[in-house]
């Protein structure tokens, strides 16, 4: 294609992605370097049904001169990334210092709200991804195997949990493991501990959400194999079988090779959604075991009566930064695979 | 106290059964009211709809109206007219000065108001305040009666109450308060400190003064009541305890007052259930005699981005919103300030805890990124992972960060 037929063709979808992805993201970078002007305070009786008293007020006109005169508040430098909501640089060395053992060390950090946040994002990353690979591709193979007339109703089925809004997917999972629901009431049984509670223990929450990823992000990556394997040549897997080679070997050497461009392009896929996941924590009310980026970021701007725009601001960089060293191993590895090609 | 008043007014005023109310007429104007959403603000806001002539009159109920309200009465015309607020969600209307005067609106109009009504901020009237909420016990008497004990008045007493109903072996967890770990959570820390007679603020500045024998006296009670309550009680809200209790699996717990009128009602209840079910007021606890509650009050506010007329047309609807007719027909819904109110079982707990004297909410521009930092922390302490004073310094930590960002420090 000409370059110049090339830049008309992507023109509308280039100008999408800079207005509505390229520009807030600039705004969001632009804002996390502010913080808000120092609030003019002033004494006031406040009078109501129960009694008078005298409390602090903002002084609404002072306040809105020095709005005025800078509209986006004070700059702050990254004094915003290095407070406690965010790398807590200070609070960080302290631990260093006061520590004696790594443990002791990690269980500080993990105090911390950033650091607290990034250990589980980071785990269910890590857990979920490999997970829905394998399993979408198992489901794939599976369901390839089937006679023609059980595919169309076993695939429909097997998209239902992403089909389902992840929030309402979630509530459901919730109410099954309350103490009364059906999971959770069948586990107190087999473990004969009315006790049990999966909403009260740290290990089981975290199971539970990573479960709940697995499942309702499987059927994305089934979809992607599925579709992959029916463009698998025939001659190569026959040639295979007269080789010799069993069921498995067929799989190992030929289907997986051929599909290694998509389990690139799922990872990729899998990797960002990972990362920001925010819909399990708020709809399993598990925000006092497991928080995770995107969650304190809701919670700067949704948790209280004051937004806080330029820490909601510094968690989505250092979102977006953290999103970019995960994805960077596998871009270099595409990139090189990419240029031996060409080669 | 004002407080006591209304009620014995509104007694007075029920025995002379004056019927005698305006009819709402309004001859131009836009009315467009933005509410939380629960029952007795949809009882103002349609009877507010009541009124004829020009005018047009439109209202939002949203469960998130606080997240939005700055937003919509920033720009000019403001997107509502009026905002229903709470001592809590007023603040950040009146941080930004949206919300205007109503001194002339209330001379104008207003003449049949009660002064504890009058939200009067700097010697402005702001806001017109129509009901109170507070937290405060709800028992079950038929099993206290079993296990021969008296209404708690106090937490000690909830918790010893409680580990007699465990010890006969009627409940596992007799007890449960609203301990999810979002702002149901830090309102439990305000009311139980403010019940010890702490200070949340260094006097006269916005510096954090609650790491200290108060913070962890009120830390050490919280986690006593926790015991009693269901391992899953981070998930406790007002929509999962009253399930709970009108199943009959509760003995003891404190709820909002407006939830009163739906307990006591037999409606989706257990057997004997609401027939048992008693309101108290709220608690005391360490010898001491406030209420561990905060009161608050709800009220209608009007926008300062909008024309007079508008403001005027909002005034006069909402004025008949909460008339003495709509208190008549919605008596039970809530507890109102009106003088036309004849207090029912469901108020006694609010009234109670109200005549104890509990403290308001504190009205503070920082409050909420207080009581923020509150509930973000305090589960690590309540799980036992760490010690009440690394948890009240996290909270002071926590919270300075955010108000410095915010501007208070």
């Amino acid at each position: 294609m000409k370059h110049r037929t090339f830049f008309w063709f992507i023109l509308p979808s280039l100008a999408a992605m800079i207005f509505f992805i390229a520009l807030p993201i600039v705004s969001v970078a632009v804002q996390s370097l502010f913080v808000e002007h120092e609030q003019i305070m002033v004494e006031v009786e406040n009078c109501g049904p129960f009694n008078c008293e005298t409390v602090l007020q903002v002084d609404n006109e002072a306040t809105a001169a020095l709005q005025e005169e800078a509209p986006l508040g004070r700059f702050n430098g990254l004094g915003t990334y290095t407070n406690r909501k965010h790398l807590a640089l200070k609070e960080v060395g302290v631990a260093w210092d006061e520590t004696e053992t790594f443990g002791a060390f990690l269980s500080e950090l993990i105090n911390l709200p950033f650091y607290k946040a990034l250990f589980f994002t980071l785990t269910y990353t890590a857990i979920v991804t490999p997970f829905v690979i394998t399993l979408g591709l198992g489901v794939a193979l599976a369901v390839n195997t089937l006679p023609q007339l059980l595919k169309g109703p076993t695939i429909f089925v097997s998209l239902l949990p992403m089909i389902v809004t992840p929030l309402i997917g979630a509530l459901i999972l919730f109410w099954m493991v309350d103490a009364d629901g059906i999971i959770g009431a069948t586990l107190q049984k087999i473990f004969n501990d009315p006790n049990l509670s999966m909403k009260a223990s740290t290990p089981l929450t975290w199971i539970m959400l990573i479960v709940y990823g697995i499942w309702s992000s499987t059927p994305f990556s089934f979809i992607v194999f599925y579709a992959g394997l029916q463009t698998v040549p025939k001659e190569t897997l026959e040639a295979a079988e007269i080789d010799g080679a069993s069921r498995w070997q067929a799989i190992r050497y030929v289907v997986v090779p051929y599909m290694m461009p998509l389990v690139v392009f799922i990872t990729l896929m899998q990797l960002m959604d990972n990362f920001r996941m925010l819909e399990p924590i708020v709809a399993f009310s598990a925000s006092a075991k497991a928080t995770s980026l995107s969650w304190l970021i809701f919670n700067d701007l949704r948790g209280g009566d004051v937004q806080l725009f330029g820490s909601a601001g510094a968690t989505s960089i250092l979102t977006i930064l953290g999103v970019a060293i995960l994805l960077t191993p596998v871009l270099i590895r595409t990139w090189r695979d990419f240029n031996r090609k060409r080669a | 106290m004002s407080f006591m008043k209304s009620f014995a007014a509104g007694t007075v005023a029920a025995l002379m059964a004056t019927a005698a109310y305006a009819e709402c007429e309004i001859a131009s104007g836009n009315v467009n009211v933005l509410a939380n959403d629960f029952p007795a603000l949809k009882a103002i806001t349609s009877t507010a709809a009541e009124c004829t002539g020009g005018v047009t009159i439109a209202a939002n109920h949203n469960k998130d109206f606080r997240n939005f309200s700055v937003q919509a009465l920033t720009p000019n015309p403001a997107e509502y007219t009026s905002v229903i607020v709470a001592n809590s969600s007023i603040v950040p209307l009146l941080n930004e000065g949206l919300i205007r005067p109503l001194d002339d609106l209330v001379a104008k109009h207003g003449q049949n108001l009660g002064k504890n009504q009058l939200i009067t901020i700097d010697g402005k009237i702001m806001a017109i305040a129509f009901m109170a909420n507070a937290q405060h016990l709800f028992v079950r008497q038929d099993i206290l009666d079993q296990v021969g004990k008296p209404v708690p008045t106090t937490w000690e007493e909830v918790v010893e109450t409680g580990q007699s109903i465990r010890d006969a072996g009627i409940m596992d967890h007799p007890f449960a308060f609203l301990s999810m770990s979002d702002w149901n959570l830090g309102e439990e820390f305000v009311n139980m400190y403010l019940g010890h007679g702490g200070e949340f603020f260094k006097p006269g500045t916005a510096e954090p003064a609650i790491n200290n024998e108060i913070g962890v006296a009120t830390l050490n009670m919280l986690k006593e009541l926790v015991s009693m309550s269901n391992p899953d009680f981070l998930t406790y809200n007002t929509a999962t305890v009253v399930p709970i209790w009108k199943s009959g699996n509760l003995a003891i717990a404190q709820l909002w007052g407006s939830s009163g009128g739906e307990l006591l009602g037999s409606e989706g209840s257990a057997e004997g259930v609401a027939e048992n079910t008693v309101l108290a007021g709220a608690p005391t606890v360490a010898g001491g005699d406030t209420p561990s509650s905060t009161l608050w009050w709800d009220g209608f506010t009007i926008a300062k981005n909008i024309s007079d007329e508008d403001a005027e047309a909002t005034f006069i609807a909402m004025m008949h919103g909460t008339s003495d007719k709509m208190v008549e027909a919605n008596n039970d819904a809530a507890v109102w300030l009106m003088d036309s109110y004849k207090p029912g079982p469901a108020a006694v707990g609010v009234a109670e805890t109200a005549t104890g004297g509990a403290d308001p909410y504190p009205m503070l521009p920082y409050m909420g990124l207080l009581h923020q930092a509150i509930f973000e922390e305090l589960p690590d302490f309540l799980q036992g992972n760490e010690s009440a004073e690394k948890t009240l310094a996290d909270i002071e930590a926590a919270y300075i960060a955010a108000a410095q960002e915010a501007g208070y420090l």
